[in-house]
């Protein structure tokens, strides 16, 4: 259980990642903002109260890992990797700009805290059992953190991968689905019925829970939890864009253009939120 | 290097496959073996079975496999994957090119029977294309194995190498060509037959043996050619390629693969930029492969001995001057 200061240092860092989201995507004009918020709080969790991990150490071979396979959230792994130190926060102002360290797609090779190279739907998920196996190989106590998108979950690899964690006993794996509900061209329920995630996780061999994903509490509890015989799968039920209205209701949000005059309302009533933290 | 061809068998690859997987495991604890539930066909299920650790059982699914493969080289493995040549190279492409070699994840990716070794499994199972996409991975190392000397040779060397080396290799046996310790070095080609200046033929795998048939029956009738088996198609040996066309002036490949994407492609972009040289090929004329025999096979797609001397004639016949 999180006490009322830890819980507050996790929202307010929650808060200064999605500003620093809008920061990097405004400097562009545009971007991935909904897939980006919406895992903004699962992140804060991770890198705020879960993870074992030093920016001035960023290859460390017993850190825990993040593998954001719906690699287009790479703006709010950029953003929550600024706020932690592994660079300095004004690089995220060359977001997908040429020559940069912050490809709209997350890479390994460029960017100092990213642990996998993922854009290509599906394949991070099998990237991140294979260094989870490796690590668990080694005997080392450190655990991989997977992000997979619901849109994502159309790849048949997906699937595969989930299949060969269970099968292999893949028990640092931390297998999360960002459950945000849309897709590119609309709603995950019309353009490919998921059904139920966390019944089929559970189906493939994983221990599985379905929690809020944006509430702050519900992360810290479901990924405290260390698996025993099973991998873990946490469904996050999120809103896509969350923590900005605006982006919460506009429906097509996997892709926004940000105006000067969003970036000067959003940022500002994020920052407010903030100064009432304090 | 020795050269001991007779027109004598080999020992199969499966053989060598059932010792050299487990010794390469063995003598190094970040080397790991992956395959698709295909160990029983190369002969490493035994030993596999009695080490889950070393050898993962990934089952039907090379994608991932090669995904975890990925994953396992990006925290310091050493990863080996097997599977039947189309699916070690079609069925897992996109994962190869980008967990793979866009990332700078390292893995050896085997492919066995190659092109018609694929026999009575099919036109299904029967890549006649694997090189061609594996030559377009920007830094891949791409080799048709003539022989288990250099199989075992070419398996040391690529564990540890960075990047994505891409193996092709029967199960059954080829002909003998190389002495027992002899050592390749990837990226240059071997003159396996030196007779004379009249042809240069570039052969690979399953072809080396019948281009050294051919280049018997040429001699017989006064045609002198060289043979080189160029199994490394990429990198390619250009510098041999290019001064043996311009001591020949008269250049063959034979390859068991579509004559595009492959050696013969590799061959003619290396003449065609620095030596242009009249040439022939003995390749797969862009067709899907069918089931039968090997034999049968090599005469349906035009991969025999008889072919290389046609296409050897053919090619001296467009000589200039």
């Amino acid at each position: 259980m999180l006490d009322e200061k830890q819980r507050t240092e996790l929202k307010k860092l929650a808060l200064e990642i999605r500003i620093a989201e809008i920061e990097a995507i405004h400097s562009l004009g545009a971007g991935h903002v909904g897939g980006s918020l919406s895992i903004t709080d699962a992140l804060a969790v991770l890198y705020g109260a879960i993870m074992k991990y030093d920016p001035k150490d960023p290859q460390a071979e017993d850190r825990d890992k993040v593998v954001c396979s719906k690699g287009h959230a790479g703006p709010a792994l950029y953003a929550t990797l600024a706020v932690k130190g592994f660079f300095p926060y004004e690089m995220l102002s060359t977001l997908n700009r040429p020559g940069t360290h912050l490809p709209s797609h997350c890479d390994k090779l460029l960017t100092p805290g990213i642990d996998a190279t993922t854009g290509s739907l599906g394949q991070g998920t099998s990237q991140a059992v294979g260094m989870a196996l490796g690590d668990k190989l080694k005997g080392l106590d450190c655990r991989t953190f997977l992000f997979v998108g619901d849109g994502e979950a159309n790849e048949g690899q997906v699937w595969e991968a989930a299949m060969f964690a269970a099968a292999k006993k893949v028990t640092n794996l931390v297998w999360m689905i960002d459950d945000n509900k849309k897709q590119l061209d609309g709603r995950t329920k019309s353009v490919l019925e998921p059904f139920d995630f966390r019944e089929k996780m559970e189906a493939f061999g994983f221990d599985a829970v379905r929690i809020d994903g944006n509430d702050i509490d519900a992360l810290y509890e479901a990924l405290s939890v260390r698996a025993k015989d099973k991998p873990r799968a946490i469904i996050l039920d999120t809103v896509k864009g969350a923590g900005i209205k605006d982006i919460e209701e506009t429906e097509a949000n996997h892709s926004l253009p940000i105006s000067d005059e969003q970036y000067e309302k959003w940022t500002s009533g994020l920052r407010a939120e903030l100064a009432e933290l304090d | 290097m020795k050269i001991v061809y007779n027109g004598e068998k080999d020992r199969a690859f499966k053989e060598l496959f059932s010792e050299k997987i487990p010794a390469l495991c063995e003598a190094d604890d970040r080397v790991i073996y992956l395959d698709a539930d295909l160990m029983n066909c190369i002969g490493t299920l035994g030993w596999a079975l009695e080490h889950p650790d070393r050898a993962i059982d990934c089952g039907i699914a090379e994608a991932n496999m090669v995904g975890v493969a990925a994953g396992l080289s990006a925290v310091g493995f050493k990863p080996i994957v097997h599977s039947f040549g189309p699916f070690a190279s079609r069925r897992c492409f996109d994962q190869a090119y980008l967990s793979g070699g866009y990332a700078h994840n390292a893995m050896t990716i085997i492919g066995t029977d190659p092109g018609v070794c694929a026999q009575l499994n099919g036109g299904t199972h029967m890549p006649f294309e694997d090189m061609a996409l594996y030559r377009s991975l920007p830094g891949a190392n791409v080799m048709d194995i003539a022989d288990t000397v250099q199989l075992s040779d070419l398996l040391d060397q690529c564990v540890d190498m960075e990047g994505i080396k891409y193996i092709r290799v029967p199960r059954k046996q080829n002909k003998k060509i190389y002495g027992d310790g002899s050592h390749f070095e990837i990226g240059k080609g071997v003159i396996v037959r030196e007779d004379g200046k009249d042809c240069a033929v570039f052969a690979c795998g399953i072809m080396v043996a019948k281009a050294m048939e051919a280049a018997e029956v040429l001699a017989q009738e006064g045609i002198r050619v060289t043979v080189v088996d160029m199994f490394s198609v990429k990198p390619l040996d250009e510098k041999l390629v290019t001064e043996l066309a311009e001591e020949c002036k008269a250049v063959v490949t034979a390859e068991n693969h579509n004559r595009y994407g492959g050696l013969t492609s590799a061959v003619s972009e290396c003449l065609s930029m620095h030596c242009p040289t009249p040439l022939n090929y003995v390749a797969v004329e862009d067709e899907f492969g069918e089931v039968g025999p090997q034999d049968y096979l090599e005469e349906r797609f035009g991969l025999t001995t008889d072919h290389v001397v046609r296409a050897v004639k053919e090619a001296i016949a467009c000589k200039k001057g």
